[in-house]
């Protein structure tokens, strides 16, 4: 269960203009600009629900799952995730959730994945039934078998992906974040990592949340839908809301951004 | 105490937690292991290196040997223990990984891992060390051996000094951890690492001893610098294997290096914990 409510947080932008009077200006006096990347955010998920969570670049979906990842600490309001808040206690928060950042890596660049997984398991202290039992069940799902004997860096990105899917996945999280798990993969390794979250949410009642810009994850995974645009949710329903008649999913949506000027 | 029981956890104090950073220890030194070419040149560059500077003490020493505070011989034994544990001491070797994730926001998996992000850093730059130095000091050592008196190494000055060595080099080696930690820890602070780092290798380089032993400098700047982070650096074992330290001053280094070894790494801990609350993970 995770609760979020009033969350704001803004960051502190250096801006100058171009040029080299400016530049010499800004030596001495620099402008800041607030941005407020989440603006008064609240909503609430239930255990093994699906949620996409969606909005324009720059919008604070990052800025919503670093907050409930533990990694960021909010200016003001308050959250609970599971009973626990995420940045004071950041340990032991971690132990229980999963998360898998589409744009970086988590693997070790220069060792075969299995290695990667091993020092993942003392990591987390897995039990070794258990690591057996899910490196097992991961493979199997994932089609993993002779990838994780390969360093991560000789990996194409869709297998690299599938690995990093497994690796967030060892210690069985009750939670998993997703951040853009798509991006950048072809439409095989797409459906197959769609078809595996599937799974994942169906068999173990994983909640998982997911940020994507890619229309179609949201249309084959997530039950329910939040939008958020300029720090500010907008729209909290499910894909039956969004889609009006049959139209394509990515006008829709385009068409929603403009309506709320986001 | 269940506070208690947090906060051990929080900073890794719990003796069961070890175990995780052991295991980025063991991962990091057999990495490290893979690079044979690497040794095999530092290797080389390290015995011309060597050969080079003991030629150059030699013509000094030919000059006038009774002005200089140590006898050539622990000067040869000096230098090439420098050399052949250079990649223990070496105040330039950072871990590119670890500022890349400070910097481009990699950091963010590691802080969804149940580790303190000190130790684990910690851990990772003792291994790196510690492999590199395990391919490169033997070969060093044994052809350094077989040179002819009083080039080459020779014993250490007594079996007590000999184990003294053995103790103050691991010394020396969380010390030199200990500040590069700082390094790092800094760079969540000034965002980019270049400037810092700069600074601190030139200045580590002439305080610890690198360039020139200690003893060679004048005695006022020597008795200050000697109460420094960095002269319980390399200078401690190189000068403990020599002889050229007296019992009382032997006690005294080590005690240094004790106490330096828990203030950085307090400092470092405070310091990291705090960035870690206000840290803002750059980029997407």
């Amino acid at each position: 269960m995770i609760t979020m409510e009033h969350v704001c947080k803004s960051y502190r932008i250096a801006k100058r203009n171009a040029g080299l009077k400016e530049a010499c200006k800004a030596f001495f006096r620099r402008e800041y600009d607030e941005v407020h990347a989440l603006d008064d955010v609240s909503f609430t998920i239930a255990d093994g629900e699906m949620v996409g969570y969606i909005g324009p670049n720059g919008a604070g979906k990052s800025s919503t799952i670093k907050i409930l990842s533990g990694i960021l600490t909010p200016d003001s309001g308050s959250c609970l995730v599971d009973g626990r808040v995420p940045w004071k206690n950041r340990i032991e928060h971690v132990r229980h959730i999963g998360v898998v950042f589409g744009q970086r890596s988590q693997l070790w660049w220069d060792v075969p994945v299995i290695d990667s997984f091993a020092l993942l398991k003392d990591i987390y202290s897995i039990p070794d039934s258990l690591y057996q039992e899910n490196l097992e069940e991961l493979t199997h799902l994932l089609d993993l078998g002779e990838l994780m004997r390969s360093p991560a860096r000789q990996l194409s990105l869709g297998q690299r992906m599938r690995c990093e899917l497994a690796a967030s996945l060892l210690h069985s999280p009750k939670l998993l974040f997703l951040d853009e798990p798509t991006i950048g993969l072809d439409a095989v390794s797409k459906l197959a990592v769609r078809e595996f979250i599937h799974k994942l949410n169906e068999t173990r009642g994983t909640t998982v949340i997911l940020t994507t810009h890619d229309m179609q994850d949201i249309e084959a995974l997530a039950s329910r839908i939040i939008l958020i645009g300029k720090g500010k949710i907008l729209m909290d329903g499910t894909l039956e809301d969004i889609r009006r008649g049959g139209e394509n999913m990515d006008e829709t949506i385009a068409q929603l951004y403009r309506d709320y000027k986001i | 105490m269940e506070q208690l029981h947090t906060y051990m956890q929080n900073t890794g104090l719990n003796p069961g937690g070890w175990r995780k950073y052991f295991s980025f220890f063991r991962m990091r030194f057999f990495m490290g292991l893979q690079y044979r070419t690497a040794a095999i040149a530092g290797m080389a560059t390290q015995f011309f290196w060597g050969m080079m500077e003991i030629l150059l003490y030699n013509a000094f020493y030919k000059a006038d040997a009774a002005a200089f505070p140590m006898s050539f011989r622990a000067l040869t034994s000096y230098i090439w223990l420098q050399q052949a544990f250079l990649t223990l001491f070496g105040a330039w070797m950072f871990e590119n990984e670890i500022f890349d994730a400070i910097v481009d926001g990699n950091l963010a998996y590691e802080m969804c891992r149940p580790v303190n992000v000190y130790n684990m850093w910690f851990s990772r730059s003792m291994a790196m060390r510690f492999s590199r130095v395990c391919l490169r000091c033997l070969p060093i050592l044994l052809v350094a051996g077989l040179l002819p008196e009083p080039y080459g190494m020779s014993l250490p000055a007594s079996a007590l000094h000999g184990l003294l060595f053995a103790v103050t080099i691991f010394l020396c080696a969380l010390v030199v951890v200990a500040c590069t930690m700082l390094v790092y820890v800094l760079t969540f602070y000034t965002i980019s690492p270049v400037g810092l780092r700069m600074v601190y290798v030139c200045a580590v380089d002439f305080l610890c001893g690198a360039i020139i032993p200690l003893p060679f400098l004048p005695d006022g700047l020597q008795r200050v610098i000697e109460l420094l982070p960095f002269a319980s650096m390399q200078n401690v074992p190189l000068r403990i294997y020599g002889g050229s330290m007296s019992g009382g001053e032997m006690v005294r280094a080590i005690g240094l290096q004790i106490v330096w070894i828990v203030v950085l790494i307090a400092v470092g801990r405070m310091l990291c914990a705090r960035a870690m609350k206000k840290v803002i993970v750059q980029g997407g």
